[in-house]
């Protein structure tokens, strides 16, 4: 009696499929190219150092202060000075996006400062794309109070070391929300393994429908599980490289820490990347040929970076929105990259993240089991 | 072992409410070259992929090598080679990569020895390592062949194997048959060459999905009754169609430069070739099995080739 599963078989499907891909160069460049150009296009987009951003400086009083404020933003190339007249043309600057912030500083604020009163100061920044305006604001609240407090000296020595002399109010406009590029380079990850492993996956089945060779397999003894785990196997391994260039360019362009355990990173790429494969092998077994596939990839694709938390913060969406992205396995991915790689995830904050995964697998390589076509009905 | 190779009863099978085969029974037995004929669209290629298991009939039953065809096409798989029509191997393999995958997929013992044998009978040492799909048409369908034999199958179903194959490789490709039938291996072969046929032991031709004859050519030629003529001379094409109206032709057929008219019966036949066909050559010829087949297929034309 033969077992039902052969590892003879199975690895004959395994070392031919990576002898197919070891000819394809298109698809070998694709692996390669694709986090490449994802990282580069989307980090350079979000972490540019922001130079020259267009700035209102609204001085509601002429001081020593107040210039000692102007001239270190001069100085600091982050920001170009917009003269602005008063508060109202400021704001219509801003509104009409010739003008990324406003900084307003209120009468009498020197005054004030002399008196230990806390005077505000009000930043107002156009956050309709926060992650461009992120830094520059962080930027922009060390220069003025460096300024501020180098301006600390002689009769107001006294107010130097001591916990702020006055505040900031920080306004962000349009977009309360705010996004950096630590949050997004991670989550490139769990997207760039999305796009290329379920669509990878799902050519490599329809392609072997398309030309015919299914039905050579079909006729041989091989069966589903092993063409199926077999067909898996080598794009499991080719996802593992993603990670590693990925990691690789966001540590060396970005500068994104790694701050937990590179082996939990592992095991939640292999968790991820086989869900995602399940369901390349699922699509592929309604797929008629390749260009379906690709249609259906494309539109698994879409919910998972819109709702997954990647685009848009998870907890602003509307209950619907969050009960789809619940399902998804990107989103568990996305937080649990963030978490290793921010927080420093220890295996029990990562658990949570991780078992959602795994159930994700089970029930979709059963779907999919279940609807592999044996025959060529 | 004493079952027939292959012996299905009543096979039927639809697609999208059409019989693409319908009732068809077939026994094959060991050591025969089976030919399977019939017109393009006739149902030859569906017939054979429910013999070897990758279709389930919608009625039929039947056995493969003893085995069932509904229940143990595992079995059957393991012991069937199975050539398919169009060329179904990897062109992005080598020659050797793509037996070698054969192998390990029928789990075969010397993996290393049986396809470096493979490679040699095919006589493409040189050029193990060439991609599969640089390969001609000719020399695809000998790989075919030589993939489908690996595992050393005790059946071969043949789906067209020497379409677009020229005709020196095509005999070569016909010894190559007859001496696995020499050795025991049972072939349905199917085909549209009618010096294929003849090289068949037995002969089955389908038309419309439905089996309208079985058996050596002899005897389908037999079993039609019809009495042919060849009638020589010029302007056969005006006496064809003049011939064609009269019912007691039942068709003519060119052969070359001599025109084949058949009819059932013999003397009504003569009577009325010889009416028309004055100032040509007339003379009496066996009726071929190339008469018979088209004379088959008009038949059931008119028979169910209306049916929608
Ligand atoms: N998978 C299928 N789905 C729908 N129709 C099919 C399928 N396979 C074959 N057919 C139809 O069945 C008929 C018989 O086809 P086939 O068995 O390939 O004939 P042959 O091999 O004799 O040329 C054709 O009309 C073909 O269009
Ligand atoms: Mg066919």
């Amino acid at each position: 009696m033969r077992l039902a599963f052969s590892f003879t078989r199975w690895w004959g499907v395994v070392m031919k499929e990576f002898l197919q891909l070891r000819r394809d160069r298109l698809t070998f460049g694709m692996i390669v190219g694709i986090p490449v150009i994802q990282l580069v296009l989307f980090g350079y987009a979000i972490n540019s150092d922001p130079k020259h951003l267009p700035t209102a400086l609204v001085l509601g009083e002429q001081t020593g202060f107040t210039r000692s404020i102007e001239t270190a933003l001069h100085n600091s190339e982050y920001f170009s000075l917009v003269t602005a007249a008063d508060e109202q043309e400021a704001r219509t600057l801003l509104a009409q996006g010739k003008v990324q912030f406003v900084v307003s500083v209120p009468q009498d604020f020197t005054r004030r400062l002399l008196r230990g009163e806390h005077p505000a100061m009000l930043l107002e920044a156009d956050a309709t794309d926060p992650t461009a305006t992120g830094g520059a604001l962080a930027a922009l609240q060390g220069i003025v109070a460096s300024a501020a407090s180098r301006e600390c000296r002689g009769a107001l020595a006294f107010l130097r070391g001591k916990p702020d002399p006055f505040q900031f109010i920080v306004h962000r406009l349009y977009n309360p929300e705010g996004l950096t590029h630590y949050n997004i380079v991670p989550g490139l990850m769990g997207v760039i393994l999305t796009m290329t492993t379920v669509m990878m996956t799902g050519l490599a089945m329809t392609r072997e429908r398309e030309r015919g060779t299914m039905e050579n397999l079909l006729a041989s003894p091989v069966s589903p599980l092993e063409i199926m785990t077999g067909k898996i196997v080598p794009y499991i391994f080719i996802g593992h490289v993603q990670v590693a260039i990925i990691l690789l360019l966001s540590f060396l362009l970005f500068d994104v820490p790694f701050l937990g355990n590179p082996l939990a990173l592992y095991v939640a790429a292999l968790l991820f990347i086989a869900a995602n494969l399940t369901v390349g092998v699922t699509l592929s077994s309604f797929a008629k040929n390749q260009l379906q596939a690709l249609q259906m990839t494309l539109f698994y694709f879409l919910p998972n970076i819109m709702l997954s938390g990647f685009m848009f913060p998870f907890a602003g969406m509307p209950k619907w929105a969050q009960a789809i992205g619940n399902i998804l396995p990107l989103t568990y991915f996305n937080r649990a990259v963030r978490g290793i790689l921010l927080k420093g995830y220890s295996w029990t904050d990562l658990w949570p993240h991780l078992f959602p995964l795994l159930i994700f697998c089970l029930v979709v390589m059963s779907i999919s089991a279940r609807f592999f076509k044996k025959t060529l009905d | 072992m004493t079952d027939p190779a292959i012996d299905v009863k009543h096979l039927c099978k639809s697609f999208h409410g059409r019989r693409v085969v319908d009732d068809v029974s077939l026994t094959v037995g060991r050591g025969e070259i089976y030919g399977f004929l019939g017109p393009n669209g006739s149902g030859k290629t569906t017939s054979i992929r429910l013999m070897c298991g990758l279709l389930t009939p919608d009625k039929g039953s039947g056995t493969c090598l003893g085995f069932d065809i509904l229940q143990e096409s595992a079995s059957i798989k393991r012991r069937v080679g199975y050539m398919t029509q169009r060329f179904s191997f990897w062109e992005d393999l080598t020659i050797r990569e793509n037996l070698e995958f054969v192998a390990r997929l029928y789990e075969m013992d010397r993996r290393r020895e049986t396809v470096d044998l493979a490679i040699e009978n095919l006589g493409l040492q040189g050029r193990a390592n060439q991609l599969a799909g640089s390969l001609s048409g000719g020399w695809k369908q000998r790989l075919a062949l030589a993939a489908c034999m690996l595992h050393k199958p005790e059946l071969l179903l043949l789906d067209e194997p020497t379409a677009g194959v020229d005709p020196t490789a095509r005999r070569d490709y016909w010894e190559e048959l007859h001496k696995l039938a020499a050795q025991g291996i049972s072939v349905l072969v199917s085909t549209h060459y009618m010096d294929e046929a003849e090289r068949c032991h037995k002969l089955a031709y389908i038309a419309y999905g439905k089996l309208l004859a079985t058996g050596t050519a002899q005897e389908i030629v037999a079993s039609q009754k019809l009495f042919t003529l060849a009638v020589r001379g010029d302007g056969l094409a005006a006496l064809a169609a003049r011939l064609e109206a009269m019912p007691e032709v039942a068709q003519t057929v060119m052969f070359g430069t001599a025109l084949h008219v058949s009819g059932t019966d013999e003397s009504a036949l003569q009577g009325a070739v010889n009416g028309t066909s004055s100032g040509y050559e007339v003379t009496p010829v066996e009726t071929g099995l190339e008469d018979v087949f088209i004379y088959m297929m008009n038949h059931s034309r008119d028979n169910f080739g209306a049916r929608p």
